[in-house]
């Protein structure tokens, strides 16, 4: 697998951009080409536009059998988080022990590593998801600048 | 469109078999659907097969030229599809077949499903399950399917209070269902105690919550029901057979604990059946993992809504019940061969309607309907089938 095919995905992955429907207003995280409900009308207009900087933590889970380059990392959470607007987004949850990860929980992104990869020798950042009151009650002198 | 009838069905044991490679269960689960039904290899017009990744489990690509050559289908120039959905390509397979028939274009069909998965290491093998969902945006960072299935559990336990006990008696029923099944891939029972301590692969399901990786063939040869009745076969007539999609991500869903397409698809098949879900007799539904049952069945409307962890606990699923779920095993117990799967499924309601499923037979079994799910839920494919007496 190339490098490339990752560079596409940059100001997603790295900066949360999403993408709006100048028609109806609906926000896409991951972004959409086209609009869901005003479909090909959307098409070529949609704008890029950064996501909210809070949202809720709606499901997570705790695994402990991972995803193929995620072994080093388990037991790991994932969650889906729902931001302002409806805006449902899955990622890790980072910075706080898994047993205190709660549905409800208010958390913002953080640019984290995601994972090293084998076959392109890129290593992939992204977002990953820490409590809304990190740095003050999570950070640790091991914990807080670790890959998470 | 013409009715559709099945007039044999086959399928290989599943499990781990090393020995076996995925040419082989294509093969043999196809000649026993042949003998089965009756009839010659010469009468098959066109083949359909689902699978969902041999390119990843054996580095095979070009699936339905290779199973028509090694059926000796290719030497007469019988057309052959591969059919890919995740885990629905045997139920869509399936639903293309019966579309084949239907319009008049072949009146003999075969349509198969295969999977060989264990030819890899687990860890590859559920990387390319995974690949069912989405890569880009769930894979990347670090989804299985067994975690997406997760998010779903939690959120359904959030808000209906639901509990890994009645999630754990799914595991339960379909092991007991599994146990008369020989061609499954567990045949032990299973108590909720062994669910509830088994390793945890991601909270709240452990191993037992989720179906096991394995290797399968199954087979089906439809035809018109004229032809049926010619070969002498019992009348078991398609009476449904409907696809529906959704998202391809779990979190672009509307709602995390409904599964839309399986709404859509169980109501468009039973419309077109002229039937209520009252009238089905035995079901074998999707339990890739415990809570998928428990969806399946508050989405085809036999629990309401934030209700469906309550059948399996109550007996109303099992054998002897309101209506039997899984009585082949399931994904769970019988085991999940990916591409095969949707095709299995509809050999145990083939069985059932025509009286043979020894050990597990539901009395009196008229009308039975399978429910074939890809990923988490992006495809799902329904089929209604009705024993005509």
């Amino acid at each position: 697998m190339t490098g490339v095919r990752f560079w596409r995905e940059f100001g997603s992955r790295y900066r949360m951009l999403a993408t709006r429907c100048p028609s109806c207003g609906l926000v896409y995280f991951p972004p959409r080409e086209v609009c869901r409900r005003c479909r090909r009308a959307s098409l070529g207009k949609m704008e890029r536009v950064p996501m909210p900087r809070a949202g809720k933590v709606m499901s997570f889970t705790i695994v402990h059998q991972g995803q193929k380059g995620f072994e080093e990392q388990v037991p790991y959470v994932l969650a889906i988080v729902e931001f302002e607007g409806g805006i449902t987004v899955m990622g890790q949850v980072v910075d706080c022990d898994a047993c205190d990860v709660s549905i409800g929980m208010e958390v913002k992104p953080v640019f984290r590593r995601i994972r090293e990869e084998g076959e392109a020798g890129v290593i992939h950042y992204g977002y990953k998801f820490a409590p809304m009151c990190y740095p003050v009650c999570a950070i640790d002198d091991e914990g807080a600048g670790g890959p998470g | 469109m013409r009715e559709v009838a099945i007039a044999g069905v086959g399928v290989t044991q599943f499990g781990e078999l090393w020995e076996r490679s995925l040419r082989e269960l294509g093969l043999e689960s196809g000649m026993l659907a042949l003998m089965d039904a009756g009839l010659e290899t010469e009468d098959v017009e066109a083949l359909y097969l689902g699978n969902m990744s041999a390119g990843r489990f054996i580095q095979q690509e070009h699936i339905g030229a290779l199973i028509a050559d090694h059926s000796g289908l290719a030497d007469r120039g019988v057309p052959a599809t591969r059919v890919e959905a995740g885990g629905a390509s045997g139920g869509l397979a399936l639903h293309q077949a019966y579309l084949a028939v239907a319009s008049g274009l072949h009146d003999v069909v075969m349509v198969g499903g295969a999977e060989k998965m264990t030819d890899v290491s687990e860890q590859d093998a559920e990387e390319t399950t995974g690949f069912a969902a989405d890569q880009e945006w769930e894979v990347f960072f670090g989804a299985t399917l067994a975690s997406l299935y997760a998010l779903v559990a939690r959120r359904h336990m959030h808000l209906y209070g639901t509990t890994p006990e009645q999630l754990a008696a799914v595991a339960v029923k379909n092991h007991a269902h599994g146990a008369a099944n020989p061609k499954a891939q567990f045949q032990s029972r299973i108590t909720v105690e062994d669910v509830l301590r088994a390793t945890r692969v991601a909270e709240p399901l452990g191993v037992y919550d989720c179906a096991p990786l394995t290797d399968g063939g199954a087979a089906l040869v439809l035809t018109t029901p004229e032809r049926a009745r010619e070969l002498g076969r019992p009348a078991i007539v398609i009476r449904g057979s409907a696809q529906a999609s959704d998202t391809l991500a779990l979190h672009d869903r509307w709602s995390l604990t409904e599964q839309r397409a399986t709404r859509i698809a169980c109501e468009r098949a039973l419309k077109q059946a002229g039937m209520s879900l009252s009238e089905v007799d035995v079901a074998e539904l999707n339990d890739a993992f415990t809570i998928a049952e428990v969806v399946a069945l508050e989405e085809i409307g036999f629990a309401k809504r934030g209700e469906g962890g309550r059948c399996a606990p109550e007996g109303r699923t099992a054998l002897g019940g309101e209506l039997p779920v899984n009585t082949s095993g399931g994904l769970k117990a019988r085991g999940n061969p990916w591409g095969a799967t949707g095709i299995a499924q509809v050999v145990e309601l083939y069985d059932q309607l025509v009286g043979r499923a020894k050990g597990r037979q539901v009395e009196d079994a008229r009308v039975g309907l399978a429910h074939n799910v890809g990923g988490t839920g992006a495809t799902v494919v329904v089929h209604v089938l009705e024993a005509v007496r």
